[in-house]
């Protein structure tokens, strides 16, 4: 069977407006996390004030005309590809034959929530001015394969469009479904990951009354603090991240910079609880050696895990437990979200690009505000300054609301 | 009420708004789908905004019809 290789890589984060500029905040110890902008907190008083909102506005980046037909969830989706795309040289300017056969392209990109803030802006609108004021591209806005098809018009992509939703696993379960696609010969190439643009009244409400956001609002970037005896909760978050994946044979053929391998996947289900983890992480587990055994390797060959650890109480030391006792108490692990908040369904698609990352440049980032580690947690976690290692393979954990627990499996 | 000019003139600072094209593209001759690219849902918004602006009704069966800008102006004039 192929290998399934990254040839390139998009994003667009609290921390930078592309890839590059995240990874390097990151590796700087750098936090995107803020008071929220927006009169809506003011209005509904919520006790969250906090959350990770994006370094650079994506209207910015895109055409006024380009841009007003889009959910915001679309247009970082639609930032991220462009630069997954021109980076793996992909891109072609009008009227250039495609250097793929789009027919032979697939588009999987997710969404956790969707176009969210377009529903609520448009009912504001149905409410006080009734219908002629609600815009006909409402729809397409809101869709949660919007940010997917949105992409695939943008490339020409004619194998297929595909949206998995899995809650805050939707971008690292978008890499495994196209893995498997490659994986099967379907396509030759795949453009995949996930986006998130949901920081709105009613979703920050909703995560509220589940207890499941940090209140620290008196010091916004010390608020997400995985593994840290003082975390009490996730941090929002929004953004994008976009990989370009593709058969190994292919890529080398047409001289495409690999910047490592996809070597093996997990797709798991716990069937425990509709938004709580088995405390027992067996999902979380089967996920992680599924990863190790689909690329061939043993547990001993995975020197990192970069983890979901989104800063609850019960759900980091759920994952270092199940991390334990599927792969050993060898892996460094760290906890992007401490830098970058939450990004629901953009998370395991941005946070696995940091795992591509790490195997590639043999570094792993620190975990911002970890201070004084919980001792349940019973694992090396990179905290103070990013750690230099020469890693064979780097695991990358999502796991989200309805129990899914996808994991990512990265070498060379 | 607007004149000719004015109503084209009104009429090409919203296709601009919706659909990006520049206002001195907006001629008379030009068709709103095959010269100015303009599709379905662009059209509704261009429609609801130039009801708006002209004070006028532009019902759905009417929309169908105006295929040129000059349509469009020729509708607004008569129709305000």
């Amino acid at each position: 069977m192929t290998d399934v290789v990254v040839t390139g890589y998009g994003a667009t984060t609290p921390l930078g407006g592309d890839a590059a500029s995240t990874w390097d905040a990151l590796l700087a110890g750098k936090s995107g996390v803020g008071h929220t902008t927006g009169e809506w907190v003011e209005k509904h008083d919520l006790p969250v004030k906090i959350s990770a909102q994006l370094a650079v506005e994506p209207t910015e980046v895109l055409p006024r005309v380009q841009a007003r037909r889009m959910d915001r969830a679309e247009q970082v989706a639609v930032v991220a590809a462009r630069e997954a795309w021109a980076h793996a040289g992909l891109a072609v300017e009008k009227g250039e034959d495609p250097k793929v056969d789009p027919t032979r392209l697939a588009v999987i990109v997710g969404t956790g929530i969707g176009g969210v803030t377009t529903l609520l802006d448009q009912d504001d609108l149905l409410e006080s001015d009734g219908l002629r004021k609600v815009s006909p591209l409402v729809v397409p806005m809101l869709m949660p394969n919007g940010p997917a098809a949105l992409i695939s018009l943008e490339i020409g992509a004619k194998g297929g469009v595909h949206s998995p939703a899995s809650a805050c696993a939707t971008g690292a379960e978008a890499m495994a479904w196209a893995w498997r696609l490659l994986k099967a010969g379907e396509v030759d190439v795949v453009v995949a990951g996930g986006a998130e643009a949901c920081i709105a009244p009613i979703t920050v409400a909703g995560f509220v009354q589940a207890r499941t956001l940090s209140q620290r609002n008196d010091a916004p970037q010390q608020a997400s603090r995985p593994f840290d005896t003082g975390r009490d909760g996730f941090v929002l978050g929004e953004g994008a991240g976009v990989l370009v994946l593709e058969r190994r044979e292919f890529a080398e053929a047409r001289g495409a910079t690999v910047h490592g391998t996809l070597a093996g996947i997990g797709l798991t289900s716990d069937a425990y609880h509709i938004t709580g983890p088995d405390p027992e992480g067996g999902g979380q587990g089967r996920a992680m050696l599924n990863a190790v055994r689909t690329a061939g390797l043993e547990p001993s060959d995975v020197g990192h895990v970069n983890c979901h650890a989104t800063s609850t109480v019960v759900g980091d030391v759920g994952e270092a437990n199940a991390i334990k006792k599927a792969l050993g108490d060898h892996p460094v692990l760290t906890a992007p979200k401490a830098s970058m908040g939450h990004l629901v369904g953009g998370a395991g698609a941005v946070e696995g690009l940091i795992a591509l990352l790490s195997v590639r440049d043999g570094i792993i980032p620190a975990t911002l505000n970890l201070e004084d580690k919980d001792p349940k947690v019973d694992l090396d976690v990179v905290a103070g300054e990013p750690r230099k290692m020469e890693l064979t393979a780097a695991v990358n954990n999502s796991f989200g609301f309805g129990g899914h627990n996808a994991s990512l499996l990265f070498t060379k | 009420m607007a004149d000719t000019a004015e109503i084209l003139s009104g009429l090409a600072e919203i296709v601009e708004e919706v659909a990006g094209i520049d206002t001195a593209e907006v001629t008379a001759e030009k068709s709103f789908v095959d010269d100015l690219d303009i599709d379905s849902l662009s059209m509704v918004e261009i429609a609801v905004q130039a009801e708006d602006k002209f004070g006028v009704k532009i019902p759905d069966d009417q929309l169908a019809e105006l295929k040129t800008v000059g349509d469009a102006v020729s509708y607004i004039e008569k129709n305000q």
